[in-house]
């Protein structure tokens, strides 16, 4: 560490909602103690630094650099190289860096088709010239650019290379702050590792009872008021926690909502939506192919349900074009 | 697979050493007529196949998957591993649906170790079948350029 013996941190954000950053100000008055041991150097949620200052910056200044957000655009993919080569430590921060997330879902359409629907059809587009965005535009001023929409939603580490992946949507503040410490401290573990979250299930950290499951009919959220002692799968709501890494103290099935799954897959699951497959369809109770295709044919939206936050981290990446 | 130039599909099926991996080998030492598209993984059991064995195999380039094993409801060796696979395989298809990936592409079944000319027609006619439908070429979905 230069200078003041201060650690370098830069945050940025990429294609995310934001979440990740109200994630950091929960850290509350820990921020204070983030303040004394650090100098934020890079920030543009909350400070003024501009890209051109992180050019000027020599490469590896920032000691760590906490990244959320997809890559959605060109910009996203310049400023994930640019961060990589401007810091020592690079962390895809929270579910949308680490495996692509909500706005990862939009791998099952095409920049056309989104266009389309934006600014063409949607009810509230009002675009009779049908316009569209074009990443080049001549005025008699000159021409001016903006960052090209690419067609597939990609992570952090499908772009650059990746130091430490912190999961969450958001990560909870209690765990951002554990890799804090454990980044101001040294302790950090080996390369490429999931920090902030924990090795076993969401089940594992779930109060829900479970029972043996034998579903025949499967519920969405909205059409089953949940018995709140009792496992949310064993009643028939698709609940991602069996195929989810823990992490989150299991927050949501404490309220009875049942997980979604944004921790992303446990150690050594390949591909978290055919693990959540797999757990629903154990369940199913058919003793023929009919019925079994009865009861599952009634789950909606199976690439949305199963891989919720990893669409883009999963084998087949996208739906096809 | 390509032939000069012509397309040849790539299949991978995954059978159960029992049933259908049986069938298979029959059709061989009986030299029954079947196109050379077809690689076969052998499983114990179709109940070992996680639905994540066939997205992998379009992941890596296969152009059709099929699996098949014994009989439900009592061939199975294990009791129930089929009763697994049935329960899983409508999913799978649901999610290659929503992938865009062609029902064509995907065959799951069974064939008992007594049917090995179920067996040959199946490679011959599910290779047919794919390859009216073209290459895959998945990876080619996700290149590392974005036009
Ligand atoms: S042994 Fe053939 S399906 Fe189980």
């Amino acid at each position: 560490m230069p200078g003041n013996g201060k650690l370098k941190l830069g945050l940025y954000w990429a294609a995310s909602c934001g979440g990740c950053e109200i994630a950091v100000v929960e850290l509350r008055e820990k921020l204070l103690i983030v303040d004394q041991v650090a100098d934020i150097v890079f920030w543009p949620c909350a400070t003024d630094f501009k890209y051109k200052d992180v050019e000027a910056y020599p490469d590896g200044y920032m000691d760590v650099c906490l990244f959320n957000g997809a890559i959605r655009t060109s910009e996203n993919e310049h400023l994930a190289h640019l961060l990589r080569k401007k810091s020592k430590v690079l962390v895809a921060f929270g579910s949308c860096a680490y495996e692509g997330c909500i706005p990862g879902l939009a791998n099952l359409f095409d920049r056309e088709s989104i266009f389309r629907r934006v600014y063409l059809e949607s009810e509230s587009a009002d675009n009779p010239n049908k316009v569209v965005p074009q990443t080049a535009y001549h005025m008699p001023e000159g021409e001016i650019e903006i960052p090209k929409f690419y067609n597939t939603v990609k992570t952090l580490g499908q772009v650059t290379d990746v130091d430490y992946f912190l999961p969450g949507c958001p990560p909870q503040d209690p765990q951002i702050w554990a890799v804090i410490e454990a980044i101001v401290s040294g302790n950090l573990p080996p390369k490429g590792s999931v920090v902030g979250a924990n090795e076993k299930t969401v089940c594992d950290e779930c109060k829900h009872v479970r029972e043996e499951k034998k579903i025949k009919k499967f519920y969405r959220y909205h059409e089953i008021i949940a018995d709140s002692t009792r496992c949310l799968f064993d009643q028939g709501i698709i609940c991602a926690g069996p195929a989810t890494r823990g992490g989150c103290g299991a927050l949501c099935t404490k309220v009875d909502i049942p997980c979604r799954g944004c921790y992303g897959p446990p150690p050594n699951v390949v591909d978290q939506g055919a693990s959540l497959l797999a757990a629903v369809a154990s369940v199913v109770d058919a003793d023929t192919e009919e019925e079994a295709r009865r009861i599952v044919s009634e789950i909606p939206d199976p690439i949305g349900t199963f891989y919720r936050f990893s669409l883009p981290a999963s084998l087949l990446h996208r739906a096809r074009r | 697979m390509s032939n000069n130039g012509k397309f040849e599909p790539r299949i991978v099926a995954f059978l159960c050493n029992w049933c259908t991996y049986t069938a298979a080998d029959t059709a061989g030492v009986s030299r029954m007529k079947q196109p050379p598209n077809v690689d076969i993984i052998r499983v114990m059991c179709t109940g070992r196949i996680d639905p994540v064995f066939v997205l992998k195999a379009f992941a890596e380039g296969a152009d059709g998957v099929i699996i098949s094993g014994c009989h439900p409801p009592g061939d199975c060796h294990y009791t129930n591993g089929n009763y697994k696979t049935f329960r899983r395989m409508p999913l799978v298809e649901m999610l290659l649906q929503q992938y865009g990936i062609e029902p064509g592409r995907f065959h799951w079944g069974w064939i008992s170790g007594a049917e090995a000319p179920k067996w040959a027609e199946l490679t011959r006619e599910f290779t047919e079948q794919v390859r009216k439908l073209g290459p895959l070429n998945w990876k080619k979905q996700f290149a590392s350029k974005e036009d």
